[in-house]
């Protein structure tokens, strides 16, 4: 097991170390730099010597492989380095919206999850009914709405029947509080942007059970369960159900890694600052350090993820760490 | 005992493996697959309006008119007009021809792309394998949208440009997948066949390998058809893909939606509407096909 996990770990460093050359070279390909962008901003006129001296300041100057190194140098001292944009530190820039951003994640992964099992539970199990292709349809249209526009629908509900019922629209609070500090305040601000990104979570997630729980219902043993005369409740929650979890917690786990990807797009319509608004905008501000520090810590997620996953199977079913 | 000459022989064979005809095979679909069909009619509606655009609809879906701005929908404007002052049912109308575009060639080509790297991965094996592989995952760590940013920052904006971005991640998908089914048939003797006749890997890979991992080729691009609209709408709405005035889906959300959402709610929801619809239609005949093609196949 141990030497399983070790060559797993092994595993983990060409992916992290590609996707550290991709996103460097990938920036690098974009005409202009951060340097031309910050004077189109500021209106003044084209000036080659201030470009000159602001590229001098920031590093853009130095050879690219002295400027990769230093970039991938920095995860031996674990310095992230400073964002071109803001002069800061990068670490501290993600502090400030990390929490935002992983309560969202948190947040949706609970609403995707309370949705998903149970009815995933209910379609195969009445398969072909009506049920069935209701759940079904409610799960295709969550993968088929785009989360932007349930966002965009959420907020115009709320301001209508806020509109209606309060006679004062619905404003959302515009800095985030930490939900020990104003609980209520805090969930009211999250719940709708954690609905927004849960909903297609939630329906990945419930065709994956629906679909895993219909392969293990044809299996052998459950037939035997059946002709013991166990009561079906039984052989659903006891038998079928722990084999049929797997898959299901697989992509529960994957798709939480995906989760940051969902809230690019979320956090831009619901105004949150968290780390999705944080990457627009520095790819917006060609900010390359910043925007190469978000990427590699989206691809750590998700390998650190894969990884656990396997960890978690080959610690189930011992012929995967022999093979 | 009766003699039957040869041509009748024929003619029972005939009769006996005759093939249902084309009508009574979609009936077949039809009840077998509700869901199937009610997607592929979803799909139908969407390609006939794109190509009939300028026929369903008489108004200009570029032109400004700034008499009409944000009216409410009537019976001249059906869904009613934009902050611009055009035609909301027209744009979604010649948005439709935006969606399918980028839908179709991204789909068809990363699944494509995919298809051949795929099955010449899993034919070669050895080195080239799993440096293939080590470059799958990393293309695969990234999530969709943000690898598509990064293409549309590095190329730009615009429909092409779009295009390529939404490509470039579904090739590591379909690789992914095709790899995994040419793997099993490389282990067919057939292809050893192929080789001691002499064939050149090219056309190993091409006519004997590749015709045979077409289920899961199909699954993948119908399934990627979706995923490519709905990109294609996210990267419009963040202000990096298809750009004014060219009438898209996701533009259209993104021009006036938030700022006139109470004013002129009709802006923020027939687009989303449209793009919900597309994409549930081919969802839902892609998972059809699934069903049909590779009972077996249902990850995801």
């Amino acid at each position: 097991m141990y030497k399983y996990i070790a060559k797993r770990l092994m595993l983990m460093i060409p992916t992290l170390f590609g996707a550290a050359v991709l996103v460097f070279i990938l920036l690098r390909m974009i005409p202009g730099d951060i340097c031309e962008v910050r004077m189109a901003g500021s209106g003044m006129y084209f000036d080659q010597e201030a470009i000159d001296v602001c590229r001098e300041n920031i590093g853009l100057n130095k050879p690219l492989p002295l400027q990769f190194i230093e970039f991938v140098g920095g995860y031996f001292t674990l310095d992230l380095g400073t964002s071109m944009w803001t002069e800061k530190p990068i670490t501290h820039e993600i502090q400030l919206r990390f929490a935002l951003s992983l309560q969202v994640a948190i947040m949706a992964t609970i609403v995707a999850i309370a949705i998903a099992i149970p009815l995933g539970i209910i379609s195969a199990v009445k398969q072909n009914t009506w049920i069935d292709y209701a759940v079904r349809v409610f799960s295709i249209a969550g993968i088929a709405m785009p989360s932007f526009w349930l966002g965009i629908l959420i907020i115009l509900g709320l301001l209508v029947y806020s509109q209606a019922w309060f006679g004062e629209p619905w404003m959302p609070p515009i800095v985030y509080v930490p939900p020990w500090e104003d609980p209520i305040g805090n969930l009211s601000q999250l719940i709708w942007p954690a609905v927004a990104t849960g909903y297609r979570y939630s329906a990945v997630a419930a065709r994956m059970t629906r679909s895993a729980l219909l392969e293990v219902l044809r299996e052998d043993y459950i037939r035997t369960a059946r002709a013991k005369g166990l009561i079906e409740k039984v052989i659903i929650n006891r038998h079928a159900l722990k084999n049929a979890m797997l898959p299901v917690v697989t992509i529960i786990a994957i798709e939480f890694a995906f989760l940051i990807g969902g809230l690019v797009v979320t956090e831009q319509v619901f105004n949150l600052n968290g780390l999705g608004k944080l990457f627009v905008t520095s790819v917006g501000n060609q900010d390359y350090t910043m925007t190469q520090q978000l990427v590699m810590i989206v691809v750590l997620v998700f390998v650190l993820v894969n990884f656990a996953v396997d960890i978690f199977y080959a610690w189930l079913d011992p012929r995967i760490r022999y093979s | 005992m009766v003699t039957l000459s040869e041509a009748q022989v024929e003619a029972k064979f005939e009769q006996l493996a005759a093939k249902p005809t084309l009508s009574k095979r979609l009936w077949e679909f039809c009840r077998k697959q509700p869901l199937g069909a009610a997607g592929a009619a979803v799909v139908l509606v969407m390609i006939f309006m794109a190509v009939f655009a300028d026929y369903i609809t008489h108004f200009d879906p570029v032109k400004n008119d700034l008499a009409n701005m944000l009216t409410a929908p009537d019976e001249t404007y059906i869904l009613g007009t934009d902050q611009f002052g055009r035609d909301a049912f027209t744009r979604i109308v010649y948005g439709a021809r935006t969606a399918l575009l980028v839908g179709f060639v991204s789909a068809f080509a990363g699944a494509t792309i995919g298809l051949v790297l795929g099955v010449a991965s899993a034919y070669f094996g050895g080195r080239f394998d799993l440096l293939f592989q080590r470059v799958m995952d990393v293309v695969m760590a990234f999530p969709l949208i943000i690898l598509a940013l990064a293409v549309v920052a590095t190329l730009g904006t615009g429909v092409q440009n779009v295009i390529v971005a939404i490509t470039i991640p579904f090739i590591a998908r379909s690789a992914r997948v095709v790899r995994s089914n040419a793997l099993a048939i490389r282990e067919i003797p057939y292809i050893d066949a192929a080789r001691a006749l002499g064939y050149s890997h090219t056309r190993i890979i091409l006519r004997h390998m590749a015709p045979n991992v077409m289920a899961p080729y199909l699954i993948i691009l119908t399934a990627s058809l979706g995923q490519a609209i709905l990109l294609e709408a996210a990267l419009s709405y963040l202000g990096l893909g298809v750009q004014e005035p060219i009438p898209s889906w996701g533009l259209m959300l993104q021009g006036g939606a938030e700022e006139f959402a109470e004013t002129a709610p009709w802006i923020a929801i027939w687009p989303g509407v449209a793009i919900s619809l597309a994409v549930f239609g081919f969802n839902l005949f892609g998972d059809a096909l699934r069903d049909i093609l590779d009972p077996k196949l249902r990850a995801r």
